[in-house]
């Protein structure tokens, strides 16, 4: 079992021999068959006269590297393109793959697969896509040193490689996506974040194809964390309105706008539009504000009750916001006319009892700014008293919105 | 009216937003190298080469056109489609021709950091360590949109030579009728010089860096008309320094006593019976680019070298994580600069050797770049139109000819 693994590089122009031992030709291109099994070399491209030949897996006998390939079946079909075929040579050598675990993109120089002897046949097998310095020497040197002079010079270099498991082709066109079962499945369980640099990493049209086939819900959260303003709208742009209006619905409303307030205003109508009545409301409204005042900072996901309420009836408000839960620290208290006359730490409830009226607990000095306040202003107020959350007023000193402490670092990253 | 003047305003934003890549590229052409070459043009030949500068100005409008347009559209740089179209074996052969020519190029611009400041005798032990240390920080320690900000104001001091022609009080009346009439001379010094002068305006790593630039830009298909404003206008700024450069050597050297000029520096010194301040501007002008071009050519070569060969690159990297980016980076830095202060270095021969792979390689880049944008699956309805491509193959053919004979002279003559 010293030869159960072949190189891509290896099996190129290897020689392809039938029955009789007499070769027919040379490989060219090996290629998966995603639909039958996920790593399964399903066909051997073949050249040798005027046209290529397709060998299907089961008519190989054996597969060495000092014989080549030993056919147990002559009856060879002619080469056809067809669109369920990955070809390792064409769709995958020189391409940009992601590294799952990795969490990066990364470019293939070779691919190493696995010989397996099933009692009948020798069947190759995709084990891992080769990117390193050592798949580069190997890529380079072939044809010109033979190939058992190559394995031993390449041992002195480390290998570096990704299992295919963790390999995700990117495919930009969708239907060839769905004949190739190219999924992105994969992506969906990494840190948005995290998806959010491999997605930098792309060209558009292939950042288009992951954002188009990821849940909305998890598209929403990696927008979020797209650090360029310009490039999140470019993504958004290059979608079908109805998807995007579903992955901004997804979004922090103040998120929502900045990427709105960045496309030109056709565009951004049109996705307005596709969004349901709620949050396309909050965006609108939060769209009016210039961008560097208190009013382009906020969003409007916080937590209200009237300033007679008492912690339980907070309770109760809070078990009707569990998705604000993760990031909610703080609850406002208004009057009759919607005026913001208190502040509650959140901490400050597991002391209370469950009758105690929450004006009781309400912070000492009320913060707040005005909806027209500029950016270095808030900047400076967080700074002065430590804050997580402000509220945000408008004129007759209502409750617009509040600014967390994540929006003011992300003020402070872009300076 | 309202409207049309909103309109304007809105297509200014657009160009200031994609201000950058095209501005940068161009001004960089006007390197130690070019500004040496434009100068000797003009002490040797007075007014007469100004006609030149129409034509290459056609010609690298037109190179620059396609790199800009490729980089919009796919959103990959140059070597990262070299090297998925054509392969890794040729891709390793370009760049390691390209890291051969950049850096002999690199030594060049700190060859005149050197020259430059030795004007005003401060020893190059001093200024090319200093300017070394300098702009390996500059680049490692910005970011990209900081350190466009450094480079586009780099690109205004460019003004200097403008006030200096100026200073010199040429004769504009035959500067300008020189300027649009074609005057060929068998002599065998004016043709060297003339290629010489189309020979420096395209320089293969332009077309690397520009691509990557725009890309970096996040410039799309949407805003590419303004890129293409940019690039366009980059080209002829380009060219309006390079007049002034021959007209100021022309009417301060030539209408004195036409003769041979050994270094940009010397031609600065030309300027001394105009006044202190024309030899100034000059040199800075002179130290100026030379810096300029020396923060550049560095980093462009090993983005174009990572890119292409799969390594991880970018300075918003870490060290530990992108190695073979930062060796790289680093090292053209340290012999470009170390070999500057070697006493008895063959310098001249190192930067005739850089116009030779220079122009081994331009040929390659050059087919490539029209195959490539001629590829329906990458460029879609981008691809050249066909008038355009006429123009495209004449400008290759007119390079590649042109480069070659200047390949040609140099090694016949230099070494």
């Amino acid at each position: 079992m010293a030869d159960n693994y072949l190189y891509f590089t290896e099996l190129l122009s290897m020689p392809v021999l039938d029955l009789t031992g007499r070769r027919i030709g040379r490989a060219k291109d090996a290629a998966l068959v995603p639909m039958a099994h996920p790593a399964r070399i399903d066909r051997f491209l073949v050249g040798g006269g005027d046209t290529w030949l397709t060998v299907r897996y089961d008519q190989v006998r054996s597969i060495t590297l000092v014989r080549g390939i030993q056919l147990s079946d002559e009856q060879l079909l002619p080469y056809h393109d067809d669109e369920y075929m990955l070809r390792i040579g064409r769709d995958l050598l020189d391409q940009q793959i992601i590294d799952v675990t990795g969490r990066k993109v990364v470019r293939v120089n070779d691919v190493t697969m696995t010989i397996q002897h099933d009692g009948q046949r020798d069947i190759l097998t995709v084990a891992e896509v080769d990117i390193g310095i050592r798949s580069i020497l190997r890529r380079l040197l072939q044809g010109v040193l033979t190939r058992p002079a190559i394995r031993r010079l390449q041992q002195a270099i480390p290998p570096n490689s990704i299992r295919w498991e963790f390999a995700n082709v990117v495919e930009p066109d969708p239907l060839r996506r769905l004949r190739l079962n190219i999924t992105y499945d994969k992506l969906e369980h990494m840190h948005p974040a995290d998806l959010a640099d491999i997605v930098e990493d792309l060209a558009p049209a292939e950042r288009e194809a992951i954002f188009d086939s990821i849940d909305s819900e998890v598209a929403a959260d990696a927008l979020s964390e797209v650090e360029d303003p310009k490039m999140q709208a470019s993504i958004l742009e290059s979608l079908e309105p109805e998807k995007a209006a579903d992955i901004v619905e997804e979004m922090a409303p103040d998120e929502a706008a900045d990427v709105l307030s960045e496309m030109e205003e056709e565009t951004s109508e049109e996705i307005l539009d596709e969004m349901d009545s709620e949050p396309k409301t909050d965006v609108r409204e939060l769209l009016e504000f210039a961008e560097d005042t208190a009013g382009g900072l906020m969003n409007t996901e916080y937590v209200v009750l009237h300033h007679n309420a008492t912690v339980a009836d907070a309770m109760a408000a809070l078990k009707g916001n569990e998705d604000l839960l993760e990031t909610l620290n703080t609850l406002f208290l208004i009057d009759e006319e919607g005026r913001l006359t208190a502040a509650i730490p959140l901490a400050r409830l597991f002391l209370a009892q469950g009758e105690s009226r929450l004006q009781a607990l309400a912070s000492e000095t009320l913060l707040q700014v005005t909806v027209d306040e500029t950016q270095d202003r808030v900047t400076e107020f967080f700074d002065k008293y430590n804050l997580l959350t402000l509220p945000v007023v408008d004129e007759e000193g209502k409750l617009a919105g509040v600014i967390t402490a994540d929006d003011i670092i992300s003020v402070l990253r872009q300076k | 009216m309202r409207n049309l003047l909103s309109r304007f305003r809105y297509h200014i934003l657009v160009f200031l937003a994609v201000l950058g890549p095209g501005f940068i590229t161009a001004m960089v052409d006007n390197d130690s190298g070019g500004i040496y070459t434009y100068s000797a043009a003009g002490a040797k030949y007075g007014y007469l080469p100004l006609w030149t500068l129409l034509p290459i100005t056609v010609v690298l409008i037109i190179t620059q056109e396609m790199c800009s347009r490729m980089g919009a559209v796919t959103g990959k740089g140059l070597s990262d489609l070299i090297r998925e179209e054509f392969g890794l074996r040729i891709t390793f052969l370009l760049m390691s021709l390209l890291v051969l020519a950049n850096l002999t190029n690199v030594m060049a611009e700190f060859a005149g950091v050197a020259s430059s400041l030795e004007i005003f005798h401060i020893s190059r032990y001093v200024s090319v360590p200093l300017a070394a240390v300098g702009v390996w920080f500059l680049v490692v320690k910005g970011n990209y949109t900081s350190v466009e900000k450094v480079f586009l104001f780099a690109s205004v001091i460019y003004v200097t030579y403008i006030v200096s022609g100026i200073l010199v009080k040429p004769d504009w009346k035959e500067a300008a009728i020189n300027s649009v009439r074609p005057m060929l001379m068998l002599d065998s010094g004016y043709i060297y010089m003339l290629i010489g002068m189309v020979g420096t305006t395209i320089a293969p790593w332009m077309q690397f860096y520009l691509q990557s630039a725009v890309v970096e830009k996040g410039v799309t298909t949407k805003d590419y008309a303004a890129s293409r404003l940019e690039v366009t206008v980059g080209c002829i700024m380009t060219n309006v320094i390079a007049f002034f450069i021959i007209v100021a050597c022309a009417g301060a050297i030539w209408s004195v006593a036409p003769k041979d000029i050994n270094d940009a520096a010397e031609a600065a010194l030309g300027l001394k019976p105009f006044g202190q301040y024309a030899v100034l501007l000059f040199s800075a002008g002179l130290l100026n680019a030379s810096i300029f071009a020396a923060s550049i050519l560095p980093l462009s070569t090993a983005y174009s070298v990572c890119e292409g060969l799969g390594f991880e690159a970018g300075v918003n990297r870490r060290m530990s994580e992108a190695p073979i980016f930062y060796f790289l980076y680093t090292s053209l830095i340290v012999v470009g600069a170390g070999v500057v202060l070697i006493p008895g270095f063959p310098l001249v021969r190192m930067i005739l050797l850089s116009q030779v792979a220079n122009g081994v390689l331009l040929p390659f880049i050059l087919i490539f770049m029209v195959l490539l944008i001629n590829k329906r699956e990458l460029m879609g309805e981008w691809v050249n139109p066909r008038w355009f491509n006429l123009a495209s193959w004449a400008t290759v053919v007119i390079m590649i000819g042109l480069t070659l004979a200047l390949v040609g002279i140099t090694l016949r003559t230099g070494v």
